[in-house]
């Protein structure tokens, strides 16, 4: 069980939050333009990696706010929390 | 019966506290402070139980949670017995009933014992090996297989017993209340850290606290001595909370760890009345101490499973703790000086010891000259060959181990006794330490598995962290903790220590035996029956990996979870394979170190408040009217309104008619109901609804529903502009959460340009939908002042008025294809409006109409249920709902995906209408369809989902989704049920009143 830090409420128990899925994947601004391929790989392709990866995750039972998590999958550890819209922390 | 092995009296047994119990039916006597183990073997009983596969007869091996052999079953007799139980666990009192377990028709005389000589058909894999041919005779296997499957039963009535969470908080935890862990949390609590010290023992202090080792000396004191005043210490101290019979279960990530207490299981019957019987403990430790311990090892040899053999320690703990003999002619079987110790304590207690088997050609540490001058003779570089004793060990065979330890030589001797001490040496119990996540090291001189890494949250100390010896134990644990905790000075640092330091080693994983291998049963999992011969033989048959040969032979897979065997069995496996052990790995120790009731872990969340449940402001009104009620989401919705005797089918009939002929009431207070704000609330719903939103005129309502990016129906609902920036959306009553959830998503992360903002109001707003052809003159008769006129207060469209001064939202908009209208009150004036229209209603013979006839309405009109219609792979098109996707909207959730040549297949699954050819036979909703009667297989081409009798149209109807269904209009199918095929024919979904007339009836 987790203990994040929630970028607007603080450190807060998991069982308050939902994961979201991968992070930083942004909707297409005009879909109408994408292949089939194009757009199912939006759609569709997620990545599943064994290290540090980025994830959406949201303060469900909280605040209710989205924010984004670089986390290692191998071993748990939060490497960094940032709020949406902000960049992805360089290693 | 006499307790005759009771030998001298011990502190922490009360001897004025006299208890009987039974066990297997027999009245025996213990005294306070026993646990079922101990009353048990000093009642002199040993054979308490059979094995799983074999049926071999056990006895109490060990003095604690790692048992494998002694688990009985609790108030047999009982409804809510319990299984599975340890008797070293168990701690006696007055009433206590228990019984074997695995044995028919008792643990003296088992059928199933005949397994044991049969045992040559059991080898590893046997189950896999033998069922498997011919297929077809797999159901009469089955039947054998699992009436002999299990070891005890279960219980077959509710738990009547409370069970409690607790949430905890605290900078240090230590778990395990041995020397080092009550020297740890000293110390963290008197440098002010919040400390929290479990042990799952009903006594602190460990293995030292009744430790007679005259070598182990503390400030020249013995160290059992100087511990108690350390423990006698602790009650002065603050920042400092102490539970004894509490195991930790679990240890997550980020230090959250799960713990079950004991509260009342020790207690007598009345005592336990109206008490929590086990609390779990969510703890979240800022800094985690393990002092966990070591577990010995047992030695693997011919027969080593008999009852009477035991672990050493074990033996020593019922002697110097509970003061009483396992045996009256002992023998002590070794590779390590700690069996001398046991040896020592029992003759010191003028308990015999025959013999000390020692597979080490020798030791110089300075016990061994004060079991010499005891006269104690001791066999060097010997080994135990074989066993005697059916159901309790006679005697031992022993021959001279060859210097490669793999093979014996000389002549045999044989040596009797009736218990027989086992030391294997010791392994950390790391589990916990595992469980975190942390990696384990493997140390080849000590053939143990030891901590990697202590890290800022986390330490191993004492000898789960691979100390074994007084000073080097004190020590470390002294350096240890001034790092981890940042002080500079521990209050034992610098105490004198004094203790015997063991020199000679020797580990054989496998002792050999004159016999082969084949004759043998050495023992390595006591409770799943696998021995060194099964995993031999896994090897043999190819299987590599450590997992693969644990589930293949079931080796550790027992309740005990393998705490005992499972080195050997890595040891075995690498000697075999000529690897090393380190290279090997372990299997992963997984939660709960020891088994938890399902009581313990779902604490209060039982029954009515195992989930959350809501209820309308008018629910009081539907109780006095006799609801019967269904769950929807975590709602509780009235479901029909049976009236005197009738059926569901009978007042759902009555209902349906009753809203399409007069008027009828339905409570709607549960539809998920967002309030949205600003000013791109209108281009918000646009991106977020297949239809165009733009237009819609303040006061005007529109039917809108929402995708998933898939392209697949996700909810639909109605949207009322109420201004300018403003709208209240519904949603259906299960997805409001969801619904919300998704559009925050939108607005957060996508789209964070738009001034939207979202607001739950579903608890705010009481609904009352008033239907059927006179609503109007009922709504008349509440609102006189208000003009109804079509002209005034069209379909689709919202008043917002005063009644009785309270304010409501009336939305003509139906669900039911007749005139019909929703009342929004504030929630707390919901039950005075919906009196206020069964008032106004009662000369239209108003019909209060639950969620089924509501259903069955809108079945009539072909309207979907998002859910029950859908399941998340129909698109709007599939639905034949084509009209309600904007062409000229350049996007929405979801609407490239409709152009996927996936999703633009003709022949998807489609919803339409099923007509049976005798109307008077209702489907069973999630039939499968097919075309063909006599085809083998047959393609199903879909299923229904919606069914009911309508008595409007005085006939069966249906809707369903068909593969290519759209095309199929008027063509016959059938659906095969297990007595009987019934003949549908394709329709059209709507079926009622297809031009909309009765809307403005």
């Amino acid at each position: 069980m987790f203990l994040i830090n929630c970028p607007y409420c603080g450190e807060r128990d998991q069982q308050e939050f939902k994961a979201g899925g991968e992070a930083h994947i942004e909707r297409p601004k005009q879909p109408t333009e994408l292949s089939d391929d194009e757009w199912a790989e939006y759609l569709f392709m997620r990545k599943n990696i064994k290290g540090v990866q980025f994830e959406r995750w949201n303060h469900a039972h909280g605040c209710r706010k989205w924010f984004n998590m670089a986390r290692d999958t191998s071993n748990d550890e939060i490497k960094a929390i940032y709020k949406m819209g902000e960049k992805p922390p360089t290693q | 019966m006499t307790q005759n092995l009771r030998v001298k009296s011990s502190e922490f047994i009360d001897e004025t506290n006299r208890i009987s119990f039974k066990f297997d039916g027999k009245t025996y006597y213990g005294f306070k402070g026993d646990t079922l183990a101990s009353a048990l073997i000093a009642n002199n009983i040993h054979l308490v139980g059979r094995s799983f596969k074999y049926h071999r007869p056990r006895g109490i091996m060990t003095s604690g949670s790692e048992e494998p052999n002694a688990i009985v079953q609790v108030n047999p007799n009982s409804n809510i017995t319990e299984p599975n139980a340890r008797a070293t666990e168990i701690e006696i009192y007055e009433g206590l009933e228990a019984s074997s377990q695995n044995c028919w028709p008792s643990v003296n005389f088992d059928i199933g014992g005949i397994n044991n000589f049969l045992a040559p058909l059991f080898p590893a894999g046997f189950y896999y090996k033998t069922f498997m041919w011919p297929k077809s005779f797999w159901e009469k296997y089955e039947f054998f297989i699992r009436h002999s499957a299990g070891l005890g039963k279960s219980p077959n009535t509710r738990d009547p017993d409370i069970y409690d969470h607790r949430n905890i908080h605290c900078d240090v935890l230590v778990v395990g209340a041995g020397i080092s862990g009550i020297l740890a949390a000293k110390n963290a609590a008197k440098n002010n850290f919040k400390t929290l010290l479990l042990d799952e023992k009903n006594e602190l202090g460990g293995s030292t606290i009744f430790e007679a080792n005259e070598d182990n000396k503390i400030n020249h004191n013995s160290a059992s001595e100087w511990l108690k005043k350390e423990i006698n210490e602790l009650k002065n101290i603050k920042n400092l909370e102490i539970k004894t019979r509490t195991s930790v279960a679990a240890y997550h990530q980020y230090n959250y760890l799960l713990a079950r207490e004991n509260l009342t299981d020790h207690l007598v019957k009345k005592d336990k009345k109206n008490k929590i019987r086990q609390r779990l403990l969510k703890i979240r430790a800022k800094k985690v101490i393990l002092a966990t311990g070591a577990l010995e090892r047992p030695l693997i040899f011919n027969n080593n499973d008999r009852p009477g053999i035991m672990l050493s320690s074990a033996i020593k703990k019922y002697s110097n703790f509970y003061g009483v003999a396992c045996g009256t002619k002992n023998i002590f079987f070794t590779n390590n000086d700690s069996a001398y110790e046991s040896a020592l304590s029992l003759h010191n207690k003028g308990i015999k010891v025959e013999a000390i088997i020692d597979i080490r050609e020798n030791s110089d540490a300075k016990i061994i000259k004060k079991i010499n001058d005891a006269g104690i003779k001791i066999y060097w570089a010997h080994t135990i060959v074989d066993t005697r004793g059916y159901k309790r060990l006679s005697g031992v065979s022993i021959m001279k181990l060859s210097n490669d330890g793999t093979s014996v030589t000389g002549s045999k001797i044989s040596i009797s006794c009736d218990c027989l001490g086992i030391a294997g040496g010791w392994t950390p119990a790391v589990h916990l330490y595992t469980q975190s996540g942390s990696k384990l090291t493997f140390d080849e001189n000590r053939k143990i598995f030891i901590p990697k890494t202590d890290t800022k949250e986390q330490i191993s100390v004492g000898s789960c962290g691979g100390d074994f010896e007084l000073d080097e134990i004190i020590t470390n644990l002294n350096y240890k903790l001034k790092n981890f905790l940042n002080i500079n000075k521990t209050d034992f640092e610098g105490i004198t220590l004094e203790n015997d330091h063991e020199t000679s080693k020797r580990n054989i994983w496998l002792l050999p035996s004159d016999q082969t291998i084949g004759k043998t049963k050495p023992f390595v999992d006591y409770q799943n029956d696998a021995t060194a011969k099964d995993i031999k033989l896994a090897l043999r048959e190819g299987f590599r990996s450590i997992e693969h040969v644990k589930r293949y032979t079931t080796t550790g897979m027992g309740t005990d979870q393998g705490k005992l065997g499972n080195m050997h069995a890595l040891g075995i496996i690498a000697d075999t394979a000529g690897v090393k052990m380190g290279e090997l790995g372990t299997t992963t120790f997984r939660p709960p170190y020891t088994p938890l009731t399902f009581g313990t872990i779902v604490g209060r969340n039982v029954g009515e408040f195992f989930d959350t449940f809501r209820r309308t402001p008018m629910n009081d009104w539907h109780i006095k009217n006799k609801a019967e009620f269904e769950n929807v989401g975590q709602w509780k919705r009235s479901w029909y309104y049976p009236k005197e005797d009738e059926t569901m089918h009978q007042a759902v009939q009555r209902e349906s008619k009753a809203a399409r002929q007069s008027a009828g009431i339905l409570d709607a207070s549960t539809l998920g109901k967002i309030d949205i704000q600003g000013s791109d609330a209108s281009e918000f719903l646009n991106r977020v609804y297949t239809n165009a939103w733009s237009k819609l005129a303040i006061g005007k309502c529109r039917y809108g529903l929402m995708l998933n990016e898939d392209g697949m129906v996700y909810d639909d609902g109605v949207t009322t502009r109420l201004g300018e920036n403003h709208y209240i959306m519904t949603t259906t009553t299960g997805g409001a959460a969801n619904v919300l959830g998704k559009l925050e998503d939108y607005l957060q992360t996508e789209w964070p340009e738009l001034d939207v903002y979202l607001t739950s109001v579903t608890d705010h707003f009481a609904t009352a939908s008033l239907c059927g052809p006179n609503s109007k003159k009922i709504l008349n008769k509440i609102i006189p002042d208000l003009d109804l006129s079509d002209d005034n207060f069209p379909h689709m469209s919202f008043k917002e008025v005063l009644i009785d001064k309270i304010k409501c939202r009336i939305m003509r908009i139906s669900f039911t294809g007749e005139l019909s209208y929703e009342i929004n009150a504030p929630a707390s004036y919901g039950e005075a409006i919906w009196q206020k229209c069964i008032e106004a209603g009662k000369e239209f013979n108003i019909t209060p109409y639950g969620t089924e006839t509501m259903h069955l309405l809108r079945a009539e009109k072909g309207f979907i249920i998002v859910g029950q219609d859908t399941d998340g792979t129909m698109t709007p098109i599939d639905l034949q709902m084509d009209w309600i996707v904007s062409k000229k909207k350049y996007d929405f959730i979801g609407k490239r995906s409709l152009y996927r040549s996936d999703t633009m297949k003709e022949d998807r699954k489609q919803l339409v209408g099923l007509l049976t050819e005798d109307p008077n036979i209702v489907l069973e909703e999630g039939a499968q369809i097919v075309s063909e009667l006599n085809q083998k297989p047959v393609e199903m081409l879909g299923h229904v989902t919606s069914s009911y009798f309508s008595p409007n149209l005085n006939k069966s109807i249906a809707l369903a989704v068909v593969k290519d269904g759209k095309s199929m209009m008027g063509r016959k199918l059938f659906i095969p049920m297990e007595n009987k095929n019934i003949s549908v024919t394709v329709s059209n979904t709507v079926f009622y009143d297809e031009k909309n007339e009765r809307l403005n009836a």
